[in-house]
């Protein structure tokens, strides 16, 4: 074991400072360390998509980076995609729509990635949805509301003039 | 909306209407509870160490080094552990069944990939897995038993202490099969296998357990699908009463049969918890998932099947065998009896024998997973193309000449079951009319003349939903006002994303006539006794005591209102929160005054009408509630790369009243795509000496958003005989689909003269077959 290294980064905004061993995952110390447990694992092999966070404006799977290499980093997750008012961003809100959820374990790594995605592919068109959705896992849905969650809130996202 | 909606007084404003779930709030921005999420002050965290072999003797275990390692607070084999339980066994199990042996842990020998040895607790699972390395083990291999076709007749044995590999072995008893099939025009038999498959929830298994000695109190969060299954379970084999467990049930990742029953881990931790007094916390990971929580879905099944000369099916003779693995879930071999029971499905077919057998090997157990019979759906609907094409005959006009009409229900089945209140026939005219058949086959006939693949397939499937037998056969519920008049729902379920929290919710504001969001939903320590979430079950049983429940109430609220407002309880109705007189709706009290009028007034309620404001209901469902479905495909092959593109799927399903469509159409989609997996993508691999070779998300291919088709629904509503007309639908897409989607590949592939009757259709399995034929 070696010695703790200190880890500093923005989550969701606020400033989180912590010594983790070298070995800790990005996901775990989001976790662990910043209470942000709607960073899921559901595979720790970098497969399943569901703990995907935005680090510094691409997503990412927190379970293939270490805490340290992400320090002095940015990350938003589900959590703060969603208003400090409980309100929901247009992504969750038309995963609610549309019935893009059942168990929910796969969502808040979606959520997240379809944010980014539409933040630099405003317009896509259902195979592009569907291919950028590939990297996401979900065993309850089929699928069939995500990508209609997708491609609703591709519209009202525009409507809004983006996605915040 | 229908009658059934409104029985019972409440009027039909939520039940029948796609409302958005309560659930997604929270899960959408990651505020979900998992079980991953429960930390507590001091809590340990585990990992196994595990088998590297099939099938070996353990020379030695040595765990004194790992003991020893800083940060790791107690290591615990068979040794210690073992002891405290004489039985696998799920709490529902039939006293006579057969039981798989009950080492929690592996004991002297290991008898799968992933059998667990040792348990480690540290105060990290960091720290966990590095002083797994530390355990010393030394195996001495012994051959393994991978194959389960021959498993039976194997000198080697996977459970030494039962004296043979079968499981179980049961046939039909009397049948006028060798008459029939003599006098047949035709008789045709063919064989088909169906590949090792895993649930694979997106949350694996997970469970933290504390046990408080002082308080003689054992608390438990787990991701389970039957926290009162659970509570039994671990109040047996730590040998405390069940008033002592306290099951808190949180959201779960999913299970689709997995979670059902408590796993050997799961004992093991729970027995840890209790020696070690501190709280545990045990998280599987997707390795562990995927080569020792359960498989499932290994089967084989020989049909024989007699015609006439009309096309008429006569009887059909089934010989069924399936993998029980090594540690079968639930502590039991693997039972066929709704596989050979369901066999006729909707078709008349008068006469039927069967055989069905078990085998124990050294692989990962057989589990429950979304219809874990059917198998039989599989080997009919594949039977139903091959026999077609045998007597030259289109498959559907093969299916409209067999399928069971409604006039003639209700049908009792060559296996004793009585359908009543199912559309087969509508199903299958509405799912073959929204593809538009005819149009179809010219489309294919086109593409063939320029060398293009496609296919249709059919799959028509009755579904056995809410078991209405022993432990299962009932739910309880109770719906409690409180004084403000916001309501609490207590129920015996275990939603692992069924919705329930927004169904049930539907239900109980429809008799309270009140606003969904003044009910709030509880599972886990508290609620009445339940067999859980699982067997589609939820609708009609769980749905049944919450209606019964919030009927209850109702009564009472109307009577303490009929007081409050001098008027007849049966002039009085409720809505929005107000119970009013019927024709004068400005002569109303609030639900509040009404409740708080029961706590805290006693000389205001009626004679003989006790305080509080509650009520707890059971409902007993009937023996068995039928639905139906008929699934209709079209496919493109790609005969140089064997890829297959699922170009329309369409599902016409019969489940009786829906509580909540969208709900109903996402249980279908999943179902379905689960399926589709199935016939066409994963596959649970061994090697010959019974290495796992699917043990990542990389090997192990769930389909993606990139492969799944747009699922097209039609609802055929006829209710079934219970209170609220429901009927069950979770497993119906999983069933169903694997056949539909393999005869529509076979239908592709029947110019190439390819039949494939072993699943999955992949890519290789196609590239293969096309080679062979052309051979």
């Amino acid at each position: 074991m070696t010695d703790p290294i200190e880890v500093a980064m923005v989550v969701n905004g606020a400033e989180h400072v912590a010594a983790v061993e070298a070995r800790k995952t990005l996901a775990d110390f989001l976790r662990e360390d910043c209470l942000t447990t709607g960073v899921h694992l559901g595979c720790e092999q970098g497969a399943c998509g569901a703990c995907t966070v935005i680090l510094d404006g691409q997503a990412v799977r927190s379970c293939l980076l270490f805490a340290v290499q992400a320090s002095g980093s940015a990350v938003t997750t589900a959590e703060g995609l969603a208003g400090a008012d409980g309100s929901l961003n247009v992504v969750q809100e038309a995963f609610r729509e549309c019935h893009g959820l059942q168990c929910g374990f796969c969502t808040p790594g979606l959520v997240v990635t379809v944010t980014a995605y539409l933040a630099d592919h405003p317009d896509p068109g259902r195979d592009e949805i569907r291919s950028a959705l590939s990297g996401n896992l979900c065993r309850c849905t089929g699928y069939q509301g995500i990508i209609a969650a997708v491609e609703q809130a591709a519209v009202i996202a525009a409507l809004q003039g983006g996605i915040s | 909306m229908t009658d059934h909606d409104a029985a019972g007084g409440g009027a039909a404003r939520f039940v029948g209407q796609s409302i958005k779930r309560v659930e997604d709030p929270r899960l959408v921005t990651g505020h979900g509870r998992y079980v991953d999420d429960i930390v507590l002050p001091g809590m340990l965290h585990a990992a196994f160490l595990r088998s590297d072999y099939a099938r070996a003797r353990i020379a030695m275990v040595d765990i004194s080094r790992a003991t020893a390692m800083a940060g790791v607070h107690a290591v615990f084999t068979a040794a210690e552990l073992n002891h405290h339980v004489d039985s696998l066994a799920a709490s529902v199990n039939p006293r006579d069944a057969p039981k798989t042996p009950a080492h929690v842990l592996a004991a002297g020998d290991v008898r799968f990939v992933g059998d667990p040895i040792a348990l480690v607790l540290a105060d990290s699972r960091y720290l966990a897995e590095d002083a797994l390395e530390l355990i010393d083990i030394e195996y001495e291999p012994l051959t393994p038993v991978i194959d389960f076709e021959s498993a039976a007749d194997s000198v080697d044995l996977v459970h030494p202490e039962l004296g043979s590999n079968l499981g179980s072995s049961v046939s039909s008893v009397d049948s006028n099969l060798s008459a029939v099939f003599a006098a047949a025009e035709t008789v045709i038999t063919e064989t088909f296998h169906q590949h090792r498959q895993c649930n694979m929830p997106m949350e694996t298994r997970g469970i933290v357990a504390h046990w408080e000695p002082f308080a003689g109190r054992l608390d438990v969060w787990a991701s389970t699908q039957s926290p009162h299954e659970l509570t039994a379970t671990a109040a047996r084999i730590l040998g405390l009463g069940q008033h002592q467990v306290r099951v808190h049930m949180g959201d779960v990742g999913g299970a689709f049969g997995q979670k059902i029953f408590v796993g050997r881990e799961e004992m093991a931790l729970l027995l840890a918890a209790r020696d070690v007094a501190r709280p545990v916390k045990w998280i599987e990971d997707r390795r562990e998932n995927l080569i020792a929580a359960n498989s499932a879905r290994v089967d084989r099944v020989k049909v024989s099947m007699a015609v006439n000369g009309d096309g008429v099916i006569l009887g059909a003779q089934i010989d069924h065998l399936t993998d029980s693995g090594a540690y079968p879930n639930g502590g039991k071999p693997a039972s066929g009896s709704n596989m050979v029971s369901m066999f006729p499905g909707p078709y008349r077919m008068s006469n039927l024998g069967w055989t069905t057998a078990t085998v124990y090997t050294n692989t990962l157990g057989r589990g429950a997973y979304r219809g874990p019979w059917q198998m039989e759906t599989v080997a009919r609907e594949l039977m139903m193309d091959r026999v077609a094409a045998e007597i030259g005959v289109d498959p559907l006009e093969f299916r409209r000449r067999n399928i069971i009409s409604e006039d003639e229900l209700p049908y009792t089945t060559a296996t004793g079951r009585v359908y009543e209140n199912i559309t087969p026939s509508e199903t299958l005219e509405q799912a073959v009319s929204m593809l538009d058949y005819e149009q179809f086959r010219i489309q294919q006939s086109d593409a063939r003349s320029v060398g293009r693949l496609l296919g249709v397939g059919i799959s028509a499937c009755i579904e056995p939903t809410s078991a209405g037998r022993g432990a299962l056969g009932s739910e309880g519920a109770t719906v409690r006002v409180e004084r403000d008049g916001n309501v609490n729902v207590f129920i015996g379920t275990g939603s692992h994303g069924q919705s329930l929290e927004t169904t049930i919710a539907q239900v109980v504001a429809d008799q309270l006539g009140i606003s969904m969001d003044s009910i709030s939903f509880h599972q886990g320590h508290g609620t009445p006794y339940g067999f859980g979430t699982g067997g589609s079950r939820s609708a009609v049983i769980a749905g049944g005591a919450a209606r019964a429940a919030a009927i209850g109430v109702r009564e009472k609220i109307l009577s303490i209102a009929a007081e409050l407002l001098e008027a007849a309880s049966a002039d009085l109705g409720i809505e929005d929160g107000f119970v009013s007189v019927a024709g004068t709706p400005s002569r109303r009290v609030s639900l509040a005054v009404v409740a708080n009028t029961a706590y805290s007034d006693p000389e205001a309620l009626p004679d003989g009408i006790e305080g509080g404001l509650e009520h707890a209901a059971r409902f007993q469902a009937p023996p068995v509630t039928y639905s139906n479905a008929t699934h209709v495909c079209t496919c493109e092959v790609d005969p140089a790369t064997g890829l297959v593109t699922i170009l329309r799927y369409i599902v016409s399903e019969d489940c009786g009243v829906m509580v909540n469509p969208m709900v109903v159409e996402g249980q279908i989609a999943g179902g379905v795509v689960q399926g589709i997996g199935g016939a066409l993508y994963e596959e649970a691999r061994y090697d010959l000496d019974g290495n796992p070779l699917t043990t990542t998300l990389m090997d192990y291919l769930i389909p993606t958003a990139a492969e799944v088709p747009l699922i097209e629904y039609g609802h055929i509503v006829t209710p079934s005989n219970t209170p609220g007309g429901h009927k069950g639908v979770g497993e119906g897409g999983a069933i169903a689909a694997p056949p539909c989607v393999l005869n529509a590949v076979n239908d592709a592939l029947a110019c190439m003269n390819v039949n494939l009757t072993h699943l999955a259709a992949t890519p290789d399995a196609i590239v293969t077959a096309l080679a062979a034929a052309l051979a």
